[in-house]
């Protein structure tokens, strides 16, 4: 068997009911406190995948998902583990349930379904890749935030506009390493 | 007890889990509204909790500790059927003790005690539409949730005030999330809805109507109202019997052929905690726990 | 005195020993085997299997004898069982024109290539208790005929060779999976079929019946009613073709409807279809006049109202765990909200007699 067959069979779940369990629930955490950071370490997925996108994949997607990958995330690399580990579908952006790339890969990001107002969770959700995740940046304010919170975001205007849509829009995980944070539509962003 | 080695962690497989779990994620992300799920048949009864216990064990680690209430009480037969079947197929350590638990499920209250953010409630909901007693048709309750066209919510409760003088809805009092989606807080006792503005996750789960919804910390719920006929949380106007608790949701207990009453806590590990602690109702010295 | 109420596990654990206990009945009276329910009691058996959505009929007869005969309650073992299964695959769509068919009835014809079989039916049977049955015997023989070797054909493709049946179109989208996506309105025609062919047999046969007593009336005629086994096929992607992997029993039932026509369109019979696993005739039947009532708009006739014209009514009340889970959940404590009621009905009758008095202080 070639190397690139045999990475595509490595870097799963080592025990995946309770690995998925325990990632499930940084995942859950992150997105019902919009912008808290977890720590998401369970996978090991081929570059350029960071370890919490990878995880996000693992835990979320299906034969049942259809999956975007954008930009320098679409490789045969990244194609062959994901259907390997998840059966996942790879498709264009207007299929797409979740998507992964950079925030520059992904947009612009008008192309994602938003739902529809009698099924707003009909919409895509898009991991974005960050080189770094930090707590400064953007003030946000909505349900699972208490007065207000920061996140670091690559901008800001977009995700208002996004959220001028509520209850229709796109839900946002952000990854860079093996930490993660997640922007849910519901959530109001202004600049820090 | 073993666990189960013949059934997956927590009895679901896991493409079921996945499936539940992105549901549960949407529903945080649009707060009241009822995401679709494709609810499994489970091994109990449709309207025992089914959904409450996928939503369950979906969240489960195991290294969670679960509380599982009915009523209030961690003893009721159906909470130490649920109770008991998560011990056998999820191997998690249980508790009865509020403050101790990480997951608590439950059926009709939402705990004396605040909860803080290390935890997580699931509700089981029985029907979880608000609109479905004045529209059966969940295509038209589906279109009045996406038009938030919540006039008949509003008329029904008028015509309570002016029937009745009062609203005549005690539990399952329907609130508006988040100023968006008026949502079923499932068959809590009005007097705890206004426990719902919380520091937990609070997760909703229609087995049997296939529906997941979600409120996440500190969201905005409110009760509806009139302005000239407020929200009224009212609970029976007594003290606990055993406790002395003044502040608790109270059960009521008919004691003799005679008819004659008392009040105890809905809520068992409050009533014991506080009665550990050295308070004493009217007719603690002569009852038996 | 009050005592709380305490021991709910070893309520439950005393309560499933006293249960097992009833479940075998008498020691004297020799147990039942899963065998002998499975050969005995075959007709309880198919209707499990039908309901259950699970074509197994050791364990359908397992879980009779579990239930202790209560088939709703061994219908949902079987459910409950079904769902931890793991999916392999899907089999392509089973050929019923080549059923090795027990029985094959035509109310519309009265001969056919085929023939009219009438197989082991009640039909004819006149109900009297045969008290030879309490006594045990030998079965009399049965006298064999051979198999049939060719097909036999659906009666109604004699209609559509003559364009008097309304031709269904071929479709070849894969349908929902309605155990594994939750239940949308409006339901397409492959999605009512999955919910009424495990739907109560008791709901969905009353609903046919209120369509011929006239509540959304469609003149059935039975064009066809065959049961028998027919061949279960998978395509292995290996292999690159499609092996068979076994055999199962199904009863399908074809109405041959009231005609429809217009000025433009000349007339032309409609159809209604039901398929179940197993011998289960009676709900096969339910099935396809359930079907063609749901099929109004689609056929362009008016909405009566009618119950079982009524998708929504009907997919979402014809599933009896559904069912059963709900209605019987109210036996489940319901202190709290009782006591809000309680409380709120005492405080509303206060507030009455205040007012009376009130008015009568006034006089």
């Amino acid at each position: 068997m070639s190397t690139a067959a045999t990475a595509a069979l490595t870097g799963g779940f080592a025990n995946p009911p309770v690995d998925a369990a325990h990632a499930f629930r940084a995942t859950m955490d992150v997105m019902a406190r919009p912008g808290e950071i977890r720590q998401l370490t369970q996978a090991r997925p081929p570059a350029p995948l960071s370890v919490a996108a990878g995880t996000l994949i693992l835990t979320l997607c299906d034969p049942e998902t259809g999956l975007h990958l954008a930009g320098a995330h679409d490789t045969k690399d990244v194609r062959d583990w994901v259907a390997f580990h998840t059966g996942a579908p790879i498709v264009p952006a207007e299929a797409a349930t979740f998507a992964l790339g950079t925030w520059k890969a992904l947009s612009p990001i008008s192309r994602f379904p938003v739902g529809t107002a009698e099924y707003p969770d009909r919409s895509a959700t898009l991991i974005v890749e960050r080189a770094e995740l930090g707590a400064a940046g953007a003030t946000l304010q909505g349900p699972g935030i208490r007065e207000t919170a920061t996140l670091d975001l690559p901008e800001v205007a977009a995700f208002a506009a996004n959220h001028r849509l509520y209850p229709l829009g796109l839900d946002f995980f952000f990854t860079a390493g093996s930490r993660v944070a997640a922007l849910p539509r519901s959530t109001a962003v202004m600049e820090g | 007890m073993s666990v189960m080695d013949e059934y997956n962690f927590a009895y679901i497989d896991e493409q079921t889990k996945r499936m539940i779990r992105r549901a549960i994620l949407k529903g945080l992300a649009v707060p009241g509204y009822q995401v679709p799920f494709a609810s499994r048949e489970m091994p109990m009864p449709y309207g025992w909790g089914t959904g409450g216990v996928q939503v369950s064990a979906a969240a489960l680690t195991p290294d969670d500790r679960l509380k599982v209430i009915d009523q209030g009480a961690d003893d009721t037969t159906n909470a130490v059927s649920i109770r008991k079947f998560f011990e056998r197929t999820a191997g998690v350590a249980t508790t009865e003790e509020t403050s101790e638990a990480t997951i608590i499920q439950t059926r009709h209250r939402i705990p004396e005690v605040e909860l803080t953010e290390d935890q997580i409630l699931v509700y089981q909901v029985p029907i979880p539409e608000p609109l479905r007693f004045l529209e059966p048709r969940e295509t038209e309750t589906r279109k009045m949730h996406s038009l938030e066209e919540y006039g008949l919510m509003h008329v029904k409760l008028y015509e309570d005030i002016s029937r009745h003088g009062n609203i005549a809805t005690a539990f399952a009092y329907p609130v508006m999330v988040n100023d968006r989606y008026v949502m079923d807080p499932s068959p809590i006792p009005k007097f705890d809805n206004p426990k719902m503005e919380m520091a937990a996750v609070q997760l909703f789960g229609a087995g049997r109507e296939q529906r997941i919804y979600a409120v996440p910390p500190w969201t905005k719920v409110v009760s509806l109202d009139f302005e000239d006929y407020p929200f009224d949380p009212s609970k029976a106007d007594h003290p606990c019997d055993l406790c002395g608790a003044e502040d608790s949701y109270l059960d009521e207990v008919i004691l003799d052929d005679a008819g004659n009453r008392m009040f105890v806590c809905s809520d068992t590990d409050y009533c014991r905690s506080r009665r550990e602690a050295g308070h004493e109702g009217r007719l603690a010295a002569e009852t038996m726990a | 005195m009050y005592v709380a109420v305490k021991g709910g596990e070893r309520a439950i654990d005393n309560a499933h020993a006293w249960l097992a206990e009833e479940r075998r009945g008498d020691l004297s009276v020799a147990e039942l085997s899963i065998a002998q329910i499975r050969e005995q009691l075959s007709l309880a058996v198919n209707r499990v299997m039908a309901e259950g959505s699970l074509f197994d009929p050791d364990l359908a007869a397992l879980a009779i004898k579990q239930s202790r005969g209560d088939l709703i309650e061994a219908i949902f073992l079987i459910r409950a069982y079904r769902t931890t299964l793991p999916r392999f695959g899907m089999t392509r769509p089973v050929e019923t024109g080549e059923m090795r068919c027990d029985r094959r009835i035509s109310a519309t014809f009265k001969d056919a290539p085929g023939g009219q079989v009438l197989g082991p039916t009640f039909d004819y049977t006149h109900r009297l208790l045969d008290f030879k049955l309490a006594a045990e015997g030998e079965p009399v023989p049965v006298p064999e005929a051979e198999g049939r070797a060719e097909p036999t054909p659906h009666i109604t493709e004699f209609l559509a060779d003559e364009d008097l049946i309304q031709t269904e179109p071929r479709d070849d989208t894969e349908p929902r999976d309605i155990t594994r996506q939750p239940m949308s309105y409006p339901a397409d025609r492959a999605t009512r079929a999955q919910a009424l062919t495990r739907g109560d047999e008791g709901f969905v046969l009353s609903l046919a019946y209120s369509t011929q007593r006239g509540y959304a009336k469609n003149h059935a005629f039975v064009g066809e009613l065959r049961i028998g086994m027919v061949d279960v096929e998978m395509e292995i992607p290996e292999l690159g073709f499609a092996i068979d992997i076994g055999e199962v029993q199904l009863t399908e039932c074809e109405t041959v409807n009231q005609f429809k026509g217009s000025k433009t369109e000349p007339p032309q019979f409609t159809r209604g279809y039901g398929l179940v696993f197993g011998q289960t005739e009676r709900k096969a039947i339910s099935m396809a006049l359930v079907d063609r009532a749901l099929r109004w708009e689609e056929l362009g006739e008016d909405d009566k109202g009618a119950p079982a014209q009524d998708e929504e009514f009907v997919l979402s009340h014809c599933d009896n765990i559904q069912a059963t889970g709900f209605l019987e959940h109210i036996k489940l404590p319901h202190y709290v909200d009782f006591q809000s009621e309680l409380e709120l009905v005492r405080k509303m009758r206060r507030e009455a007699a205040d007012a009376a008095a009130a008015r009568e202080a006034a006089q």
